[in-house]
């Protein structure tokens, strides 16, 4: 049955539909000199569909639409808000990349995988959540590979399509066994039902695994975290930027709206995530401490922060999950402009090893700046975004006295206090060979100088004023199902 | 509402950071005159707020300003900030380092070798600034989140100061190892505060990061439960006192936590020296007096004999170290584990003496080593050489720099009528009366100290200056002189006025000895 809120659920998704058709049937008859405008016709598109969606389509109260396929609510909202927003600012990084820039597709691809990634927040059925996963994945294994005469990038192409693929449908065999005991794919009865049911710890334990190796790879939580670094290193920058933003954070909005609605009274699964979280803080930092590669050491360090986010889901409280949508959100703004920075520097130089920043901050101080909020920010220091979130993620686990989680949790922040500093040291410290910085300027294109910029003042922001976004977060959070 | 005086304090280094960046790297000079302009304001502010703080009124605290930074469900954090009389002279300190540090930093592009900071100065003062404003942050917060946030702020600054800016032998040690020393304290830290957050809120119903909330909650005894501790039942107050003060104290220098410290003085740049030894050590005693003591009053009186060994030990070994030295900014780094160490001594009697002495003491060491290592800065730019050796008859090219020096001395071995031993005078007495041993044993070092400093005066000043330097050595600016002046004239105005400071911070102590049950 037709009503107009169904509409309103899937605005943003149809926002996005039109906006993906109407950059096919544009693109083509611009000149290709003028294909770089694409970016530009993805940009604006992107804002407009925020800013239409935030006007127009914000939700009342949670209900499910379609049949019980989606769920029109704040927690999917606010999500869909987070990945329209990164896509946003990866389409102006993508823009002055060599072989991204100019492609009409490498747009559509992004547009595409944005989509799955909105419903993938509003699902509330399996079959729809499976569906919505694929959207997000197909396009991404595209784009990692999109680079077809470079082999990194079609070997982290192939790589990511096999793992994918592989845990894609161990996640589906999951899902199959859920509906199996419980006759429903609906995410609001299952809970009930396996509630209501013969007790079966044993087996929904091992479909708790199951999921967790599916969503573990969309998170790169530890032991699924291994395609990620050679995929951020071999793919275009742009796109490794993106998965390791809105990708990670449609795994999380997906984690915690299935495990809550699922299994709240099979608590078992927070111990092994508590577990998970450990491994994965843990191999994250320590790997990303020999790195000599600086997409690789954000790779691991992006694991590691997957690590930090799982505390939050771990506490299992309504702080809790507040304190991961919020860490989320910090962290796809600081990434996003750790990610920015380093593309910009390796357009105009052709390489991104952490050696080569040496004397950056002498070539072009302002991108040495926003390197600094970037890699601070990652550390946790204020007046930055990743202070507030670190901090409240460890106030939800303590206040759960979880205090092993929050103290594992604190020294691995002091490892990677080491490697964020070491790479601060080589842009403001070192010195270029032969000292003459002044004769190798780092010229940012436009595209770059307002991601750059809007990025680094949205990661300050989240760290002084972070009062109103925090309590989004927690309007976010309050009711998942 | 009033005039919010200390938002003014603690914004004006970080607005002028920003304003700083936004000048052209080249134009070296505009930026240096923003500095000074900012630290001249920020002065000017610190001074009216001491002088205007009531000390026969309430004696807690003043000039409040309160704002909810964010309320969400059990989450509440306030910008909330005010003085009492322990923190009226710290700001004050502040602004006065803060001042002497842009006069020091200014230097000029000498022939025998640049003074001050010629490399990027943009970006120094920038940063320089950013540790300011933490710094000013922290003495005044009343919340301990707006706490946490300023120590960061205060912390991660040094790091980038020290390496780009330090001496080019140890700087990337030195400025690593600091960091993280100081990064592992706060953070250990932090979890004793979110543990005291909590369970002060399930005392009361009230969550709140307030500090002045969380010890009301003290007081009504919301700490005085027991926690699972390896299977131990023991009192909250014991478990978490020793993370938190520790964890702050780190920063203060605290002995077997003191290593960075020497490290961090020999590489940092001379303006970041007197920040470092001069007010950011201090941050570390006063927010593990703020935090630790005043919130855990119980944990304190159980752990105070821990804490006086501890200091014990740093007074005489930091001296005793400090003898040996050769390099002239390791001997002042070691005699600031010494001085701090008597800081922490005087924290450890938790009595009315000891207490009144160890805010004294923070002021007085912090004008002392700030004016040290102003020395000290001035006599390696234009040497290039700090080994005591290597040096001699300074007093001769430098007359202020020597007199200034002595002056530090003095104050640094506790001589009547200087700021040294206003100070040093009560801890002792307060140490006295909980424990004799402990005031003997740590009497030695006013011995050693005596000889270290007298010995490197002799050396450094007097005597011949050696035939390599000779000609060699350019007389300090006008603004150098003026930073040194200011420093000393506080030190001999407190040394001779006592007054000026001792009754504030008694008002301060008195408050801190209602939470530690009389006494």
């Amino acid at each position: 049955m037709y009503t107009p809120t169904m509409l309103l659920a899937i605005l943003p998704e149809i926002l996005l539909l039109t906006l993906g058709v109407i950059l096919l049937v544009v693109e083509p008859f611009w000149k290709a000199e003028n294909r770089r405008n694409a970016g530009w016709l993805t940009f604006g598109g992107l804002l407009a569909v925020l800013f239409i969606s935030l006007l127009l389509a914000r939700p009342a109260d949670s209900q499910t639409v379609f049949g019980g396929m989606l769920r029109y609510d704040w927690y999917g909202f606010f999500f869909k808000m987070m990945f329209l927003f990164a896509a946003a600012a990866t389409s102006l990084f993508m823009m002055d990349h060599e072989k991204l820039g100019r492609r009409g597709e490498s747009y559509l691809l992004l547009l595409a995988s944005t989509l799955g990634m909105c419903l993938m927040a509003s699902s509330a059925d399996l079959v729809m959540l499976y569906l919505a996963i694929e959207t997000t994945s197909i396009p991404l294994y595209v784009l990692s590979g999109f680079m077809l005469d470079d082999k990194a990038s079609t070997e982290a192409g192939f790589k990511y399509l096999l793992y994918g693929a592989v845990t894609s449908a161990i996640l589906l065999y999951g899902f199959s066994l859920l509906f199996g005991f419980t006759g429903t794919t609906n995410l609001d009865t299952l809970g009930n039902a396996l509630a209501a049911g013969p007790n079966m710890s044993g087996l929904v334990f091992g479909v708790i695994l199951l999921l967790l190796v599916g969503l573990g790879f969309k998170i790169s939580a530890v032991p699924f975290h291994f395609w990620a670094p050679d995929v951020y290193q071999g793919a275009p920058t742009p796109v490794a930027g993106f998965l390791s933003t809105a990708s990670k954070a449609a795994g999380f909005a997906v984690l915690l709206r299935l495990f809550f609605a699922a299994f709240p009274g099979y608590a078992s699964w927070t111990s092994v995530l508590a577990v998970v979280a450990t491994l994965t803080m843990t191999i994250g930092n320590l790997l990303a401490l020999p790195q000599t590669n600086l997409k690789r050491l954000l790779a691991y360090s992006s694991i590691a922060h997957a690590g930090y986010a799982l505390i939050g889901v771990v506490a299992f409280s309504e702080l809790g999950r507040a304190s991961v949508v919020f860490y989320l959100l910090a962290y796809i703004a600081t990434n996003l402009l750790a990610f920015g920075a380093v593309m910009a520097f390796s357009r105009v130089t052709g390489t991104d090893d952490i050696k080569d920043f040496s004397g950056l901050s002498r070539r072009s101080p302002w991108l040495g700046l926003a390197m600094l909020a970037a890699f601070l920010s990652l550390a946790g220091m204020p007046p930055f975004g990743g202070f507030v979130g670190k901090v409240i993620v460890f106030a939800a686990a303590v206040d759960k006295g979880l205090y092993a989680l929050a103290i594992i949790g604190i020294l691995n922040s002091i490892i990677a206090v080491y490697y964020y500093l070491n790479v601060l040291k080589f842009v403001y410290l070192y010195r270029m060979e032969g000292e003459n910085e002044e004769t190798h300027p780092i010229p940012l294109t436009r595209p770059y100088a307002i991601a750059l910029v809007v990025l680094a003042l949205g990661v300050v922001l989240l760290g002084t004023l972070f009062g109103p976004w925090f309590n989004w977060s927690n309007l976010a959070a309050l009711n998942l199902f | 509402m009033n005039f919010p005086v200390l938002s003014v304090i603690v914004f004006t280094p970080l607005v002028a950071a920003v304003l700083i960046l936004l000048i052209p790297a080249d134009r070296k000079n505009e930026v240096r005159t923003t500095a000074l302009v900012a630290a001249v304001f920020a002065l000017a502010l610190s001074v009216w707020v001491y002088a205007q703080y009531a000390i026969n009124a309430y004696t807690g605290y003043q000039f409040i300003e309160k704002m909810t930074w964010l309320s969400v469900g059990n989450l509440h954090i306030d910008y909330h900030v005010g003085v009492d009389g322990m923190s009226a002279p710290l700001v004050l300190l502040t602004g006065i380092v803060m001042f002497t540090g842009v006069l020091i930093s200014w230097g000029k592009d000498d022939p025998h070798g640049p003074t001050g900071i010629q490399d990027r100065p943009r970006e120094f003062f920038a940063f320089l600034f950013l540790l300011a404003g933490g710094v000013f942050g922290v003495f005044v917060s009343l919340d301990l989140f707006l706490l946490f946030f300023f120590y960061e702020i205060a912390v991660f600054p040094m790091y980038l100061l020290i390496a780009i800016w330090g001496w080019v032998k140890t700087r990337e040690y030195a400025a690593m190892k600091l960091t993280l020393y100081l990064f592992i304290g706060s953070v250990v830290a932090l979890i004793g505060a979110l543990a005291m957050y909590w369970t002060a809120g399930q005392a009361t119903g009230v969550y709140t990061f307030d500090m002045l909330k969380i010890s009301e909650a003290q007081q009504a005894g919301a700490f005085n439960g027991l926690v699972n501790f390896f299977g131990a039942q023991v009192p909250f107050q014991v478990v978490w006192f020793l993370p938190v003060f520790l964890g702050f104290a780190v920063l203060g220098g605290i002995w077997p936590f003191h290593n960075w410290s020497p490290d961090g003085h020999v590489a940092a740049p001379t303006a970041v020296s007197m920040f470092h030894a001069g007010v950011l050590m201090k941050l570390g005693a006063f927010a593990a007096l703020r935090v630790g003591i005043m919130l855990l009053p119980d944990g304190a009186k159980y752990w105070a004999w821990l804490i006086m060994l501890f200091a014990t030990v740093a007074v005489v070994y930091g001296a005793y170290i400090a003898f040996v030295q050769t390099d002239m900014k390791y001997m002042i780094g070691f005699s600031s584990v010494s001085h701090m160490g008597l800081v922490m001594f005087g924290l450890s009697t938790l009595n009315k003496d000891g207490l009144t002495g160890a805010g004294l003491q923070m002021f007085s060491h912090g004008v002392m080593t700030a004016l040290f290592f102003a020395v000290t800065g001035m006599i390696y730019d234009r040497a290039h050489t700090r080994q005591i050796p290597e040096l001699g008859g300074m007093i001769k090219p430098l007359p202020w720099a020597g007199v200034g020096f002595i002056i530090g001395g003095l104050v640094s071995m506790g001589m009547p009528f200087f700021s040294g031993f206003v100070a040093e005078f009560p801890i002792f007495m307060g140490v006295w009366q909980v424990m004799p041993i402990a005031a003997i044993i740590a009497s030695i070092s006013i011995v050693i100290t005596a000889a270290y400093i007298m010995n490197n005066i002799r050396r450094v000043f007097f005597g011949e200056v050696p035939a390599n330097l000779e000609g060699h050595i350019s007389p300090i600016t006008a603004l150098d002189k003026v930073a040194i002046a200011t420093l000393c004239l506080l030190m001999v105005a407190l040394g001779l006025f006592p007054w000026l400071m001792a009754p504030m911070i008694q008002s301060g102590v008195n408050s801190i000895l209602t939470l530690l049950g009389g006494a």
